[in-house]
């Protein structure tokens, strides 16, 4: 079986004004959006107690509310979490407030409430604020240091502009996913910003495996007696990869969408940050790594034999 | 096709041999010519099987300033020894400030302050006889160090006391403690056992001197106010009951043999029962001979547990603490005191406690994720490229079982988002392989024969297939290097499995394709 024909032959650099303008108008609504809405920042960075318990039966919200608001923590954040029984407290932290206490309070009431027997603890999560600080600081340098090495990396084996592109193209990934996350108002998590890397891993592998075609073809172009404009030979190269790229964007959309739908609720954004970022990726790597490659062409020009010294390699 | 090298097929049978034994302890016992050392099944972590998991800070500073105050004691102790009279002696932060009361003296002290604090820089005395010392940088470096390490001793016997299999307590960074208890429920009580300093002092009650004046403000000098527990008194309101006493802390909980549960016959209450070890029974004898009727003060943490009148001297070396304990607390109390006071405060900084219920339920439906997803994969492959998808079904199958092989032998943790790692990577293996049979697919376009268009195939893709997984592993070492805890096992379960698929996905199916189609003479078509 073969659903993306040996001879096909779409011109994607010719649309490359047309991706361009819709990339810029979804970045823009990203930055936008990071900028009016703001990520629901989970207590990872913002510092909190989160509790989940199960009730044996279906729990009513404003019954947990009334129990625990005698201690002060009506204001929590209280929701359903999967299902009636299962239900996440989410308390920010209080000024002053440095251990980790809250949760055993929380439980303590709605024990008393409750009976024991009525309320299992399923987890408990506490994080200090001087500890949200340092989850953010290293989360920020992760996906910095990221970028750098790959940005290394890809100078090494490619050329500057190709590095340039990949990421060109990972920011573009990166921004639309938290975007997303600003406009459904999904819990931004620690396991997201593992998940935001692995995006920047798999895009930028669907990435190269253009470019790599892309540096084969050119060499090969060179050694015509009338090479043919770039634009073109990467536009082959694409098209080319084509059938791979959209084949394991498919099989690990398939998997992702697996660990969406069963991998349970703690995991279900982190898997929807997958989804989001492979879905992007695999986009960016056909409209935008390329074209932004192609248009800095002449920028970083290397003399000849920088060029042959590059053909030389496997 | 040219013969493919044997040692490469002896290289694949043998890592299949080992992953399968490596895998094995996960499902059955290994026999016995299997090295213990690589039978291990696969450890899993705190979110998969529930426990309690804890961050602690330790307050290091404290544990200088309260080395420190101590050595206000000293000071007395040599200042008076050498009859030299002082007017004030104090310790802030990390300083101690003498004041020597007869400037005539002020070479002598120089002398014997030099001599007893060689952990300190001596400053001059200063115009009004002060002297101050401060603690050496590298003095009080150690101190903090010391107080991490010692708080982690304590907390490990107070854990080991809870009698839970396999606790982990190693230090975090220069002040921090990582505490996880697998398999433990009640967070709050670990957190109750863990975070109390226990300290214990027991001092004398100034019996001379006057507790109004002294809460009035005029304090005796040498003493100190301190309080029993809030107790609501008869019009409702709380009361702590005030106690003036001798600054000096005659014992310590240093000085506890063992503290054990026990009953006081008074009350008929539950109370612990402290031993103090030689050192301590022998200060006990001296300081209840010498002061018959006065009253000595148990302090715990802060604040008067009781003061008893020292009847008659007490050679046996026993006390109690009471306070209308229930039962849990006054066992509670006793593990605490046994295993000795902390060095420092300790603050929970992070805590990711996770119930028995939750874990298994993210057992079951992570392995419920990664079988479906493996499934679509499965079937997918074997539709789109038939004979060689059912090859590369193969080495994925292998590669699955290369990944447990090697994290169960590795001793790696496998964590929630660890399986993630796992599935994810499932969706990442074929892609080496879709990369080559697309690859192959062209040079049969090209009208290449069958077995020229394989090894083309191969030989082309090879190059991308290692710049595309080299900068995948790059992003995982980097979330590896930053990430905490469940997200690291991600790290790792990502690392590991991009690393076995490029091992099946290359080297696994070419043999399988070499060994399948070099007895036959021609091959007319492929089945891709």
């Amino acid at each position: 079986m073969q659903l993306i024909r040996p001879d096909i032959n779409i011109n994607f650099i010719g649309k490359r004004k047309l991706a361009m303008a819709i990339s810029a108008l979804m970045i823009i609504i990203s930055l936008g959006m990071l900028a009016i809405k703001g990520l629901n920042f989970g207590i990872d960075f913002t510092g909190g107690t989160l509790v989940e318990v199960k009730f044996d039966k279906p729990a009513k919200i404003a019954d947990i509310r009334s129990a625990i608001s005698p201690k002060g923590y009506g204001n929590a954040v209280i929701q359903e979490f999967g299902s009636p029984e299962e239900i996440l407290i989410r308390v920010q932290n209080r000024e002053g407030e440095k251990s980790s206490t809250i949760s055993t309070a929380i439980l303590d009431s709605l024990n008393a409430k409750f009976t024991a027997d009525a309320v299992e603890m399923r987890r408990v999560e506490f994080v200090g604020p001087q500890v949200g600080d340092e989850l953010t600081h290293a989360g920020i340098m992760a996906v910095l240091i990221s970028m750098l090495a790959i940005l290394i990396y890809v100078t090494f084996r490619f050329e500057f502009r190709f590095a340039l592109g990949a990421d060109a193209a990972l920011l573009h990934d990166i921004t639309i996913v938290l975007g997303l996350f600003a406009i459904t108002g999904k819990e931004f998590t620690l396991p997201v910003i593992a998940a935001l890397l692995t995006v920047i891993g798999y895009s930028l592998n669907d990435t190269i495996v253009v470019f790599d075609r892309i540096r084969e073809n050119f060499a090969a172009n060179r050694k015509r007696k009338n090479p043919e404009d770039e634009g073109l030979i990467a536009n082959n190269a694409i098209n080319q990869t084509l059938g791979r790229t959209l084949m394991t964007s498919f099989t690990t959309l398939l998997v992702v969408f697996s660990l969406f739908l069963f991998g349970g609720e703690v995991i279900h954004d982190f898997a929807f940050a997958l989804i989001a970022g492979i879905g992007v990726g695999t986009y960016s790597s056909i409209f935008i790594a390329s074209p932004i490659m192609l248009s800095l062409a002449g920028y970083f020009k290397g003399n000849a034999d920088e060029t042959r010294e590059m053909e030389a390699r496997p | 096709m040219h013969s493919f090298p044997r040692w490469k097929i002896w290289l694949i049978l043998t890592v299949l041999v080992v992953s399968l034994m490596g895998s094995l302890p996960n499902i059955m016992s290994t026999p016995s010519w299997w090295p213990s050392a690589l039978s291990h099944p696969m450890s899993l972590g705190l979110d998969l099987k529930g426990g309690v998991h804890l961050v602690l800070d330790v307050d290091v500073n404290k544990a200088v300033t309260h080395s420190v105050e101590e050595d206000v004691d000293t000071a007395r102790q040599v200042l008076r020894k050498e009859k030299i009279r002082y007017r004030k002696l104090a310790s802030e932060g990390n300083t101690l400030k003498i004041t020597i009361k007869e400037a005539s003296d002020l070479a002598a002290a120089e002398t014997l302050l030099k001599d007893t604090f060689s952990n300190y820089n001596l400053s001059p005395a200063a115009a009004d006889n002060t002297f101050v010392l401060t603690l050496k940088d590298s003095v009080a470096d150690e101190t903090r160090k010391f107080a991490v390490d010692q708080a982690i001793e304590v907390i490990r016997g107070r854990i080991d006391a809870l009698g839970t299999t396999e606790p982990v307590i190693v230090k975090q960074g220069d002040h921090r403690i990582l505490v996880q208890i697998p398999g433990y429920e009640d967070s709050a009580r670990a957190k109750q056992l863990i975070g109390r300093t226990a300290e214990l002092q027991f001092k004398l009650v100034d019996e001379k001197g006057d507790l109004e004046k002294a809460m009035a403000g005029s304090i005796p000098p040498g003493d100190i106010i301190m309080y029993g527990p809030a107790k609501r008194g008869a019009n409702g309101q709380l009361n702590r009951q005030p106690y003036l006493l001798k600054k000096h802390t005659e014992l310590s909980g240093s000085e506890i043999a063992d503290a054990r549960v026990s009953i006081d016959s008074r009350f008929n209450e539950y109370a612990v029962t402290l031993k103090f070890n030689s050192k301590g029974s022998h200060r006990f004898d001296k300081l209840t001979a010498a002061h018959v009727g006065e009253r000595f003060a148990i302090i715990l943490e802060g604040v008067v547990n009781s003061a008893p009148v020292i009847r008659e001297r007490i050679s046996g070396g026993s006390a109690q603490i009471t306070g209308s304990f229930t039962p849990a607390e006054a066992h509670d109390l006793a593990i605490i005191l046994r295993a000795g006071a902390l060095p420092a405060p300790v603050q929970v900084v992070e805590e990711r406690s996770i119930g028995p219920s939750l874990g298994q339920d993210s057992i079951d439906q992570g392995m419920k994720s990664i079988i479906i997803g493996t499934l679509f994969v499965l079937v997918f492959m074997g539709i789109y490229y038939r004979m060689f998808g059912m090859v590369a079904n193969v080495a994925l199958i292998f590669n699955m079982l290369l990944i447990i092989g090697a994290m169960s032998m590795i001793g790696s943790t496998l964590t929630l988002p660890g399986m993630a790692g796992i599935v994810l990577t499932i969706g990442m293996a074929v892609d080496a392989n879709v990369l080559i049979f697309e690859r192959i697919r062209e040079e049969l376009n090209l009208g290449k024969t069958p077995l020229a268009a394989i090894d083309g195939g191969y030989d082309k893709a090879f190059s991308t297939i290692i710049d595309a997984n080299i900068t995948t592993l790059i992003a995982a070492i980097v979330l590896f290097q930053f990430g905490s805890g469940p997200v690291k096992g991600f790290a790792v379960t990502l690392s590991v499995g991009i690393l076995a698929s490029m091992f099946t996905a290359i080297t696994v199916t070419r043999a399988i394709i070499a060994v399948s189609t070099e007895k036959r003479a021609r091959i007319e078509k492929l089945s891709i």
